[in-house]
């Protein structure tokens, strides 16, 4: 196959990947799109197989297929609830992956690069093990935080700005003395110690960061493997990855600035880390004074407010997922809208922990996707609602981020439950949400309390709606 | 501020736009209320219960309109026969207006108001996205206009609605024909549905069989192959199909001989009514029979409709009634200044009094048809129309285009400048095959951009595995160096093949088994 083949294969797969994207802007074209993905994947390893390689095609072949083997199994047995963390754990992949071709790039001395296209060509190595390693040591602690291996909260190291800056520093003075070694045909034990760094770098960047924020770490880090696939393909000269890699890259970082400015946060403040730490104590210690009482109200309760209710809204969280109560859910909207009572369901841009995340799930146990709604369509129903059930959230419908302009999360954009008729929450018990924020809607005349795992409460609901 | 509430002077008009109900709650919003003396009297609302609900009533319309800021209407301004004057004469500069005002067929009106300086928002231009159904007085009359359809129709019918068996015999149920299922028409279906009759409904619109079905109506079917959609923009329906209309005519011909009773709500916007009901179908129609036309104002449905009027023509009632929420005064009266009290909520976000008209605001610069004494009528489309669809929003989006804020243009103005200082400090010392990545690079970043804007949040989860599966492209670089003469560099090659490969495979494996579980 000649090269011109390839590049014309590379060209193909390109615009497919560029169509799968595209694709995945609604419902009804993105399985089309995610078969475009494919399409392209499966182009571009047959050109890249047949035209380049060609030596050492058993170990190739075994590496595919070793590789094919566990990534189905996993994608056949992952739960719905865990895609975040699987998600998380997929991009430690691309980073370390960029890490090895690195490294294997650098050990590579058949480039035959001279001068200043030399030094480029090693910039291009160090800036493209840099992102890799960062990228996977980063994945690594998401996915820890967020199978709950790793504890939620931020541990913050003091002076942890300069620290950063620090390494910065370090990883930028190691660049030069590691390009000044390169030219002389040296150069390894710089790169190594920058490996070092940045996986350090990587660890202590999403430590800082709290679990409400995770949704934001998961697309950027989502990003960072994209970016890191880019500079790879800077440094082998090949398009089609810096092509891909641009377009994975950009489209994390939009993604992470929607999540963002869903939680009305910069993305600077998030990346530094430490959200809900600073005046989280004094809030709610305050809150603790201000406290009023909490109606509890039992499952048969619930059905008869739901069972007379003309309008209901759903608000699902990060607790709905725990408990595995989807389906249950997705069981009551049935009885309820057999009823001709009305249900939708109001998903906040960050419920869960990652973006859409709530929507998987609902879409997992079935639930009509045209009944399930964003913040901004539903917010100013809410006034309308008879009843809404809020199942296992907490910081997404917390009236204070509208009236305290203290507390940490003034101003993010929250589902006003408590406008409604009657509020039902869910919950395991009067614990704080992963902001540590208190919350005052537990405590309003027209919130019902309902304790417990939501999986079962949920059950007991159904049954006696059912009945 | 000062809100002034005149009576309405249109011959037959009952309506009046403020009850002591709403003026309540709008003193809440710090406002102060005077209502000329007798405006709410043909709407059984007397004087007194206003006087109690703290509004001062006053008996000179002049003096009513030299102290108020905020004029509150149902009609349009028209020529006050009493005072002999227009009543577009006693509004000031400055002075807001909000009523119904039909800006498009009233564009000379408008021009008045405008000239004067007149702040007029237009009740029946308020957009219908779903924060402003709150204030929607046109579905409001609407609603009151399908009941108040079914109530005139029995009225004229001879018969019960409801299906009996009694000793005297049995008594057959009333066969309702609901043409048009918008607001009115879901109205009437209701209405006629809760007192016994059996309804059926017809509607271009396929999306609308739900909302009939959900009134336990039955949705007419029209045996047509095209899978032509009625609905056009903001959810209002549009004109169809030559072969359409045959296919609609030859199945309201069958299902004349069949009721007893048609309702026609069917409106095209900017446009007269289509004619639906021929003249042939009136007489195949039994005697007794009745037809209410709801789009009488705009020239009726039906081929014989006398606007304003009632008629027999063939033993058949055709009611051309034109102010049918106008008969239900007290109730349209209650939902009207409910919405008006809605948009004088959102107007006044300080709760002071003191309206604001923010032209940032969708919805109010939607209503606004006179600002500053300009016309700004029509606005532009909004964001979202009541009932969303794919194809549409591309137009929708095209004539929404925003104006660049002027505080913004600097600062961009200034990255861009300082970004193309950057790249072309770059290009003067980069090799030329590295600026031709750099240039492939450069452009693939902004096609991410711009493709990945469109997602809808909801595939935000799938997006990420996909774009995660596609970014272990890097998998070409592993494959690039397996062919190496260094079992370094093959071993290190082989651990990225690997670990890549369970990433495209496990991350496709799983978008594909997530998005088949979307559903509709």
């Amino acid at each position: 196959m000649s090269s011109g083949l390839v590049q014309a294969a590379y060209v193909i797969s390109t615009i497919l990947f560029i169509l799968a994207l595209g694709g995945l802007s609604n419902q009804e074209t993105a399985r089309r799109g995610n078969l475009y993905g494919m399409v392209g994947m499966a182009i571009a390893l047959v050109a890249t197989i047949i035209g380049i390689v060609t030596d050492h095609y058993i170990l190739l072949f075994i590496a595919l297929g070793a590789g094919a083997m566990i990534g189905f199994r996993l994608a056949r047995t992952v739960q719905m609830t865990q895609m975040p963390e699987l998600v998380a754990i997929l991009h430690s992949l691309v980073g370390m992956a960029a890490v090895l071709v690195g490294y294997a790039t650098f050990l590579d001395h058949s480039g035959g690069y001279f001068g200043i296209e030399l030094t480029i060509h090693n910039v291009e190595i160090y800036i493209g093990i840099l992102i890799g390693a960062l990228t996977f040591s980063g994945s690594v602690i998401a996915f820890g935080k967020l199978s709950g291996r790793i504890g939620g909260n931020p541990l913050l190291l003091p002076g942890r700005h300069f620290l950063n800056l620090g390494l910065g520093v370090v990883t930028f003075w190691l660049g030069s003395v590691f390009v000044g070694q390169a030219a002389d045909g040296g150069g390894l034990f710089p790169l190594f110690l920058m490996t070092l760094i940045a996986l350090a770098f990587g660890v202590h960047m999403v430590v800082a960061i709290g679990g409400a924020d995770m949704p934001v770490v998961v697309s950027m880090l989502n990003s960072y493997s994209g970016w890191a696939a880019s500079a790879t393909g800077f440094m082998l000269s090949n398009d089609l990855l810096i092509v891909t890699g641009a377009l994975v890259g950009s489209s994390g970082a939009i993604l992470s600035y929607i999540m963002c400015r869903a939680m009305n946060r910069s993305f600077i403040s998030v990346i530094a880390g430490g959200f809900g730490t600073t005046s989280g104590g004094g809030s709610s210690a305050a809150a603790d004074g201000e406290q009023g009482e909490v109606v509890a109200v039992d499952a048969v309760e619930v059905a008869q407010l739901l069972g007379d209710a003309k309008k209901v809204v759903i608000v699902p969280g990060y607790g709905m997922a725990v408990a595995q109560a989807q389906h249950t859910v997705n069981e009551i909207t049935r009885t309820l809208r057999d009823k001709k009572i009305d249900v939708s369901f109001a998903i906040h841009p960050v419920a869960g922990r990652m973006p859409g995340h709530m929507n998987v799930l609902l879409a997992e146990a079935r639930v009509p996707y045209d009944i399930v709604y964003e913040m901004d369509e539903v917010n100013d129903d809410f006034p309308n609602v008879d009843v809404s059930i809020v199942i296992g959230a907490n910081d997404i419908v917390n009236p204070s981020a509208q009236d305290e302009p203290d507390s940490p999360i003034a101003g993010m954009p929250v589902l006003e439950v408590w406008k409604g008729d009657t509020t039902i929450v869910l919950k395991r018990s009067m614990a704080t949400g992963y902001a540590g924020v208190q919350n005052p809607l537990f405590f309003k005349d027209n919130t019902r309390m309902l304790f417990g795992d939501a999986k079962a409460t949920l059950d007991d609901v159904l049954r006696a709606l059912q009945s | 501020m000062m809100i002034g509430v005149p009576r309405e002077i249109h011959e037959g008009e009952q309506r009046v736009a403020m009850t002591p109900d709403v003026a309540r709650t709008m003193a809440k919003l710090g406002y102060s209320l005077m209502l000329e003396s007798g405006a709410g009297a043909k709407a059984s609302f007397p004087d007194e219960a206003y006087h109690e609900a703290g509004v001062e009533v006053v008996e000179s319309v002049k003096d009513l309109y030299e102290r108020s800021d905020i004029i509150l209407k149902v009609r349009q301004p028209e020529h006050h026969a009493e005072l002999g004057i227009d009543e577009t004469d006693l509004l000031r500069e400055g002075q807001v207006l909000i009523s119904f005002l039909w800006p498009g067929q009233n564009s000379e009106l408008v021009e008045t108001l405008a000239a004067k300086g007149v702040q007029a928002l237009a009740m029946d231009s308020v957009p219908r996205i779903s924060r402003a159904q709150k204030m929607d007085a046109l579905s409001s009359m609407a609603n009151i206009g399908g009941y108040r359809a079914v109530i005139e129709a029995a009225q004229h019918f001879g018969r019960f609605f409801t299906g009996q068996i009694t000793a005297a015999g049995k008594i057959p149920p009333a066969k309702v024909l609901v043409i048009g299922a918008g607001v009115a028409g879901l109205s009437a279906i209701g209405t006629a549905k809760s007192m016994g009759a059996i309804v059926r409904a017809f509607d271009t619109r396929p999306e609308v069989k739900e909302q009939v079905e959900s009134m336990d109506a039955e949705f007419l079917m029209l045996d047509f192959e095209d899978d032509e959609d009625g609905a056009g923009e903001g959810g209002y329906a549009k004109t169809m199909s030559k072969a359409f209309i045959d296919a609609e005519m030859a199945l309201f011909g069958e299902q004349a001989k069949e009721v007893d009773i048609i309702v026609t709500t069917a409106l095209i916007p900017g446009k007269p009514a289509p004619k639906l009901i021929t003249e042939e179908m009136v007489s195949d129609m039994c005697e007794g029979s009745v037809i209410v036309d709801l789009a009488a104002e705009q020239g009726g449905n039906c081929e014989l409709t006398e606007p304003h009027e009632v008629v027999r023509r063939n033993g058949v009632t055709i009611i051309g009634y034109t102010d049918l929420p106008s008969r239900l005064a007290a109730q349209s009266s209650q939902l009207y200044g409910t919405n008006l009290r809605h948009l004088l909520t959102d107007m006044t976000p300080e709760k002071d009094g003191v309206a604001v008209i923010d032209m940032e605001d969708e919805v109010i610069r939607g209503a606004t048809v006179v600002h500053n004494g300009e016309v700004t009528w029509p606005p532009p489309a909004p964001k979202l129309s009541a009932a969303p669809k794919a194809a549409a929003q591309p137009a929708a989006a095209v004539l929404e285009t925003p104006e660049p804020k002027k505080t913004g243009f600097m600062a961009t103005a200034i990255a861009m400048g300082v970004g193309g200082l950057a790249m072309l400090a770059l290009g003067n010392v980069a090799p030329p095959s590295f600026m031709a990545h750099f240039t492939v690079f450069v452009l693939a970043c902004f096609v991410g951009y711009m493709v990945i804007w469109n997602v809808s949040p909801a595939l935000h989860t799938p997006l990420m595995s996909v774009t995660n599966a596609i970014s272990s492209i890097i998998v070409i670089g592993a494959l690039v160096q397996i062919s190496s003469g260094s079992w370094w560099v093959i071993l290190l090659s082989f651990l990225a093949l690997l670990i890549t490969s369970i990433n495209i495979f496990g991350g496709f494996a799983v978008t594909q088994r997530m998005l088949q579980m979307f559903q509709k």
